[in-house]
């Protein structure tokens, strides 16, 4: 099975720089190197902070876009990792031990497999995966 | 394991991280396997009745080596007479770790190498393959025994015997906790490798049982491979076999139809092919061939043709003239009939179908493959393409009452009908 585990920074969301310190940074690569060591890191990747990102909302026909910073964003995606486990409560102690700091969260959350799908959703999905040239 | 309930699921993930690093840091103190399990067991045991009432502690894994130790610091003084080599050892480790007041936290490294021993002395040469397997995924994948059952599906009952008695074996033989250097490494690391290829295999090809593929036993042989690329970083074989199984692993949705029946690597939809394995396949390729300098071991070459395949966009372009390149390399490493077929398959694809044939011809002469449908069912499609449909239909056929599996015999009989009629439709016109 495959978790993804969602790094919530609990610092202010809409700073203009995320730049964390030497210390923080040296923590985080043991703990990276831990979860590649124990052979369950499959990817990770850190996010740049949401003031240079966008958001595409979608209703009323054309999708809106608007630029960051959003002022009612609290929760913010810093960034994840994609692990393997054998269950969500070994990708949740996995999680327990990220060196993360006062006001930190994590959401563990697991990855979709077809099998869990319908039978016709798989089908669709089937479709929409094929090259242009094959379908 | 078996924790009942939320906190003991909590328990047993702790146990499925530590217990590997916990038995492999107790086998050095203890010098032997078979103690330092029972002793991890036996902290398992504490922390399950303990942790549900007091929640998992801060550093689990510290607690469960204290929990193990102080066990150990017990045995050793309650025990007044010690009756066997075992409960020797048991006071000797004992006796040390009491001494060992300090609490000696084990160095990164120190922890490292202990796991390398520990992979070593499961895989050790004096052990038959299936009792390395059983060792491996009990000690080192922190299995149960029946899970390991299960995977090999083994009655318990077998499983616990085979763990028993290669437990024993290693104590009675004196095997030391120790990771081979020099020249034993590299005779050593071959049975290692074999080892986590068989766990892989066993979820891959699923020769037993309901389905297909165990993607759990996958999932854990690619575990211990990543592990191992780490524990041994220099070693250009261990990268070589996890993009191997890296590789193939990333055809796993595509290896099956709806109805669950096998699909072959050529057929495959290859957008169902998982690109991030891909990818993870081809650097860790990367880094085999580039420590390798030149002298590709096997693992590393048969990833190599893995790679071709998941380089190509479609199966028409396929790179066969490297895969039969690749081929020659394997069949001179490791020759063996089934190399050579499937050599005279990439050859054919290659060079042209009579090519192919020649060297099918000199393995049907070889003789050792007699029993074996894919040698019929591979000449009959050389056959085809040289449009000798007569001799393809008798070889389709002569596949098909070979195979062991209803649905390969269907689809074998299948093409031997076809190679008829096109045989019917042109005999009125041909020679």
């Amino acid at each position: 099975m495959r978790f993804m585990m969602f790094m919530y920074p609990g610092i202010d969301t809409n700073a203009e720089s995320w730049e964390p310190s030497a210390e923080d940074v040296a923590a985080m690569t043991a703990y990276n190197e831990e979860l590649s060591k124990a052979g369950v890191l499959l990817s990770l990747d850190g996010l740049r902070p949401p003031a240079d990102g966008a958001r595409v909302r979608f209703g009323g026909g054309t999708p809106t876009v608007t630029d960051g910073p959003f002022a009612e964003a609290k929760e913010v995606v810093g960034g994840y990792w994609l692990i393997q486990a054998s269950s969500k409560e070994e990708a949740v102690e996995w999680a327990t031990r990220c060196p993360a700091n006062e006001g930190d969260f994590i959401e563990v959350r697991r990855v979709f497999e077809m099998e869990d799908f319908p039978e016709d959703v798989q089908e669709a999905a089937e479709l929409s995966e094929r090259p242009p040239e094959q379908r | 394991m078996s924790g009942a309930g939320e906190a003991g699921r909590a328990v047993d993930a702790v146990w499925r991280i530590e217990s590997a690093r916990l038995i492999a840091g107790l086998a050095r103190m203890t010098g032997d396997v078979g103690l330092a399990e029972d002793l991890a067991q036996d902290a398992l045991v504490a922390a399950l009745e303990r942790w549900p009432r007091s929640g998992v502690p801060e550093n689990p894994g510290a607690w469960l080596m204290a929990t193990a130790k102080n066990r150990a610091i017990d045995l050793a003084r309650r025990g007044k007479r010690f009756e066997g080599r075992r409960e020797q050892l048991a006071r000797e480790a004992g006796l040390r770790m009491a001494m060992d007041a300090a609490g000696h936290e084990a160095e990164a490294s120190e922890l490292g190498d202990d796991l390398l021993a520990l992979i070593f002395t499961c895989c050790h040469p004096l052990l038959s393959t299936e009792a390395r397997v059983a060792l491996t995924l009990r000690l080192l994948g922190g299995l149960g025994t029946e899970e390991v059952a299960r995977a090999f599906l083994v009655s318990e009952a077998t499983a616990a015997q085979r763990i028993v008695r290669a437990k024993r074996l290693l104590r009675e033989a004196h095997a030391p906790f120790a990771v081979p250097q020099g020249e034993e490494l590299d005779e050593r690391l071959p049975s290692v490798l074999e080892v986590i290829y068989l766990i892989f295999n066993e979820g891959y090809a699923a020769t037993a049982g309901e389905s297909w593929m165990r993607p759990d036993l996958c999932e854990e042989a690619l575990r211990l491979g990543r592990m191992l690329t780490g524990l041994a970083p220099r070693q250009a074989e261990v990268h070589g076999l996890v993009a191997l199984m890296e590789i193939q692993a990333s055809r796993a949705r595509a290896r099956s139809g709806p109805g669950g029946e096998p699909v072959l690597l050529l057929d495959q939809d290859r957008a169902r092919w998982d690109p991030l394995l891909v990818r993870r396949g081809l650097a860790a390729l990367e880094r085999a061939e580039g420590l390798s300098r030149g002298a590709f071991g096997p693992y590393t070459v048969q990833a190599a043709i893995a790679a071709c395949h998941a380089r190509a966009r479609s199966a028409g372009e396929t790179d066969w003239g490297r895969i039969a390149a690749l081929y020659d390399a394997l069949a001179r490493l490791t020759p063996s009939p089934v190399v050579e077929l499937n050599r005279a398959v990439a050859t054919g694809m290659a060079f042209g179908p009579a090519a192919g044939l020649e060297l099918v011809d000199a393995l049907v002469e070889g003789g050792e493959l007699a029993d074996y449908h894919l040698l019929p069912s591979v000449r009959a499609d050389l056959l085809a393409k040289l449009d000798r449909r007569a001799e393809a239909q008798a070889e389709f056929e002569r596949a098909a009452t070979m195979t062991e599996n209803a649905r390969e015999r269907e689809l074998l009989l299948g093409r031997a009908a076809e190679q008829g009629r096109s045989l019917g439709d042109r005999s009125p016109k041909g020679p």
